[in-house]
Parts: C-alpha cells; structure tokens; sequence
C-alpha cells in the first residue's frame, strides 16, 4: 500500500524549502521508501530483542577530567557574525 | 466560590544541573561565570565528527538521585536525539533519553499544613542542557553563549500529585534539601542550576477526567512558582466560568507583572522526532553498582528529622529547622557531641542567635566561622557562671567578628561575670544612693520597683553581673535600709 506523506510538513521541520514540483516528486518517492521499509512489519520478531544500537559495545565512558576548551577566537572562527566573543544571530525571543 | 468548585492538578519538571568538574559528553570545565565561549570544544558545540562519550561521574550522580527519590533504576538505558532548531542549540538537538530513561516510580514524601502526602515520580533522565541566548536591545540580534552547553542536567518529572501551589512549594523545597544532601548539585536558582516548569490544569471537584493542561515556564524563584501556579488557577478557573475553554499551551510567568500570557511559538516546534542517539552506546547498569551506590547514600533528611527528634530529644520544630540544611544539621551534631550535656541548648543557640547571624550577614553556618567546639566553650562557660546570658549574646556576634575563641575573647574584654560580693556590693550601694525614690517606694511596700533597681545594676556593670545574685543582694541590703 503506497503512502501519502506531508512532505510540507517535514520540509518545513527541516527548515528546507521546496519547490512545488519537488514537494510531490518527494513526497511520492518518501511513500515508495516507506512502503518498501513496511515490509519488515511482516516479519515474527515476538523472540528477537529489540535493538538500541548497532554495535555490539556497551557502557563506554570518559572519567571526570577537565580538558582544555577551545579558545573563544577558535570556537567563533565558523561563525557568520559574532560580537565581543558571542555568536551572533538573528533575533529569537520565545516572549509573551 | 470558585475554589470550591474546581480543583487543581498539577505536576513539576525540575532541572538541575550535577556539579561535574566536567561537562556530560565532553572535558569543557563546567564552571559557572566564564567569559562566553570559552568552555567548549568540537563536541559541545557539535562540529562534524566529533563524538560524545558519557562522563562516568554524570552516571553515578544520577543513580544516586534517582535512589534518593525511591525510584527503581533502569537495567538498561540509552539517549536519544530531540530534534529542534533554535539558536541556543549548536547541533540543531538536544541529546536526552526517551523511552528508556534512567529511572522512573519513585516518590517524595511531603509535608504541607501538617499533612502528609506523596508525590510519585514519574521518571528521572540525563541530558545535556543548551547554550545561553542574550537578547540586545539596541540591535535586532541575539547573542550566544555555548559555555552552558553540554552541561549535565538531570530532569525530575513528577506525577500530577500536587493539588495546590503550596505543595508544589514543598515539593521543591523537600526535592533541593534531598540534592543538597546527595551532595550532587549546588542548587542555585540564581545561576541556573535549578530550575522548574509546571503543568497545571483544573476540573471541576469529582470529575475523574484531567482538565486541558498549560505548561508554565520562566519560574526564577520557588516562590515565583507558588505564585504562577496561583494565578494560573484563577486563570482557567474564571476562563470555565465565562463557558470558555482551556487551550493547551505554554505560558510564561512574568513575575513583575504577576501573570502568565502564551508563549509566541510554533505548533510544529513540539514535533521532536526522537531517535536513538547514533554516537552513544547503550548502558547497562549492573546490580553491584546500583547496590554499592545505596550503601553510600548519606542519611537522608526524613530520617535524620526522626533521628534528631529521637536521639536528642528536640522538639519536632526545632529539629526540622535543623535538618533542612545539612550544613546546619552537620554542625548541630559537631556542637552536641561536644556539649553533651543538653542539646536542646545547643539546639536553641543554633536556630536562635546564630541563625540570625545568617540572616543578618547572608552567610553560610561554614562561612560564619563559628566552630562547633567555640559555640559549645561558650554554651560552657554560661554554665559555669562565668558568662551571663546576656553577654553571650554579645559575645556570639564578637565571635563572628575576631573568628577568636570565646574564653579569649572574654578575658581579654574583661566580660567575666562578677561574682565577688565585695565589688558587687559597691556597685549596689552606687545605684541605691543615685535612685532614693525607687528606694522609698520599695520601702512603702512597692515590691515591683526591685526590677527597675535590678535594671540600673545590670546596666552599671554592662551586663555582667548575674541578674538573680544582684536580686537577692538588692533585696538583701534594702531590707537592712
């Protein structure tokens, strides 16, 4: 069964802009993969564990030590704008 | 009334920050107050291949935590990814946990108005806090801070057991003494390192369904959150009574004006699209260390209350005032084992004057500088005589000042009661030649006049004859006149 999927909906999750055409090439291409990856719910899977990751490595830590941080000049060096040793960005206020 | 047709439901998000000297997934210092971006690294400000690995102290203080809380701990838990785009988040996620948090059904036992309750909590999870946004106001431009970034955050949600903000009040209050006492966090709100959200809805009494939930942000104080949740109350209460509905949103509590107002946002911005967290391998965390984490656990405030109430005879008060810091609690039991004669007395010093010296100067019991052994030479010496009262109220806040033993202190003051008769009774012969109307009036059966004599006696010496000997004597020579 083929699936209709909102790809407004998830290009605009993505902040990524589509063009009309795009959005129902996609949106009928991401139906194909989601109907092909479907078929997977078909398989017994009552015995299998289910998996959390793909490697078969557990409970890798680092201890409790303070490393050098990069200096400010290096952190912002990628930056479009910055300010004293800010980042610099459009404004954002979540405000009432 | 309309509080007595609805009641409230409500539920608590705590964040707190876990003292670490290093962040949750990478070496930056997690010191407070740094210039800006000068505590981050390619993981915490999530530069392409780098790659995040758990601080293992981050682990064990979480554990702690969520054992305190009586929670059960996961035998397995991973991360996930929650997706969002906003400029305080360099990845564009927030690396948090899911379906498999750390812990979850634990409880915290309350005490409000005298009543008992429990609030159930839901679940205890890891994750890494955002940067920090400053706003200009000369400029349409916000600045970014990322030293907050990757900072271990431990979120506390609660059941939605709390049916008034003043138990969310206690709550807060019970849940920060319990931290306080893990040693696990600093808990200060003024820096950030606790903070709260609150969901609230209401219903009209014996509805069994939940009414439409707000969530409340932007709560800086555990009195501001008292005082959201009030307003909120009335809010939706006089919303239902205009036949109006509730609109399920997040609101923000703006303490100067005292109101909460929605929250400008997106819908689509609740879409977090969680997944497992590809760069973190899951945990297992095995029984030997769960169990070797509770076997550390310090004494815990509930049980240290009936301790103190049990073991020390304190009255329940005095002993509650004493076990909500534990500092406090801590330097109670240093003193008491010192003065083991009463430690009511100890008690009383403690929640009395020397609390008030807290108050008065904003000092921590440590900053103060009393040391227990000073405050229980100085309980002794009372006792001895060689102090009055009187002056060791005195002498408390000389203490504090010289940081000096109370014994130096005294002799080298010259604060000594007086105890020879001979030196009193010049003093006395002084004060009852320089008042013969008091005199008089003693004479004419005026008794009461004696307290005034007493007075100017006690204020002859500074304070530092013993009120019943001067009595006695006063009425002794009197008698003779």
């Amino acid at each position: 069964m083929k699936k209709n999927i909102d790809v407004d909906y998830i290009a605009n999750l993505a902040r990524i802009k589509l063009e009309k055409k795009e959005s129902s090439d996609f949106s009928s291409q991401l139906g194909d993969i989601i109907s092909f990856v479907e078929k997977l719910n078909k398989v017994d899977t009552k015995d299998t564990p289910p998996t959390t990751h793909p490697l078969p490595l557990m409970n890798v830590f680092r201890e409790d030590k303070v490393k050098e941080s990069l200096p400010a000049e290096k952190a912002l060096s990628n930056a479009p704008d910055k300010k004293y040793s800010f980042f610099k960005v459009p404004k954002v206020i979540e405000e009432a | 009334m309309r509080e007595e047709r609805y009641e409230a439901v409500m539920g608590l998000e705590v964040h707190v920050q876990l003292s670490t000297k290093s962040k949750i997934f990478c070496g930056c210092s997690t010191k407070f107050g740094a210039e800006a971006n000068t505590k981050t690294c390619p993981v915490c400000l999530g530069l392409p291949g780098a790659l995040p690995v758990l601080n293992r102290e981050v682990l064990h203080r979480a554990i702690k935590v969520g054992l305190a809380l009586d929670c059960r701990t996961a035998k397995m838990m991973k991360f996930d990814r929650k997706n969002y785009f906003y400029p305080d988040l360099p990845k564009d996620f927030q690396i948090s946990q899911y379906d498999l948090p750390l812990a979850a059904n634990g409880r915290l036992g309350i005490l409000t108005d005298g009543k008992e309750r429990t609030v159930r909590i839901k679940r205890v999870h890891l994750e890494e806090d955002a940067g920090k946004l400053i706003h200009m106001e000369d400029e349409d431009a916000s600045l970014v801070d990322f030293n907050r970034t990757g900072m271990p955050l431990l979120e506390i949600v609660s059941e939605p057991d709390i049916s008034s903000p003043e138990e969310a009040y206690d709550y807060l209050t019970q849940l920060k003494t319990i931290l306080k006492y893990l040693e696990v966090s600093d808990c200060n709100m003024e820096e950030g390192s606790l903070r709260c959200d609150a969901n609230i809805s209401i219903r009209p009494k014996g509805q069994v369904e939940l009414g439409v939930k707000t969530e409340l942000k932007n709560m800086n104080t555990f009195k501001g959150v008292k005082n959201a949740l009030q307003y909120e109350i009335k809010r939706q209460g006089e919303v239902l009574d205009e036949g109006g509905t509730i609109k399920q949103e997040t609101r923000l509590w703006d303490e100067a004006k005292g109101r909460t107002s929605p929250m400008r946002t997106k819908e689509e911005a609740f879409d977090y699209r969680y997944f497992p967290e590809p760069d973190l391998v899951p945990f297992i965390i095995d029984k030997e260390l769960v169990e070797s984490i509770r076997k550390g656990l310090p004494e815990l405030p509930r049980r240290r209350l009936e301790r103190f109430i049990e073991d020390y005879k304190l009255p329940p008060a005095a002993a509650s005032l004493l076990v909500n810091e534990k500092e406090v609690a801590d330097y109670f039991e240093d003193a008491a084992g010192i003065y083991k004669k009463d430690a009511k007395v100890v008690a009383n010093w403690i929640t009395g004057d020397i609390q008030g010296e807290l108050n008065k100067r904003s000092l921590s019991i440590k900053e103060l500088g009393i040391k227990p052994n000073d405050l229980a030479d100085m309980i002794k010496m009372i006792d001895e005589g060689s102090i009055t009262g009187k002056i060791a109220k005195g002498l408390l806040a000389d203490m504090v000042e010289t940081k000096m033993n109370p014994r130096k202190i005294v002799e080298s003051k010259g604060l000594l009661q007086i105890k020879d008769k001979g030196e009193l009774d010049k003093i006395l012969y002084e004060v009852i030649k320089a008042n013969p109307k008091p005199v008089i009036d003693y004479k004419n059966g005026k008794v009461n006049v004696l307290t005034f004599l007493v007075g100017q006696v006690m204020k002859a010496t500074k304070g530092k004859a013993n009120p019943k000997m001067v009595n006695d004597l006063l009425r002794e020579r009197m008698d003779k006149l």
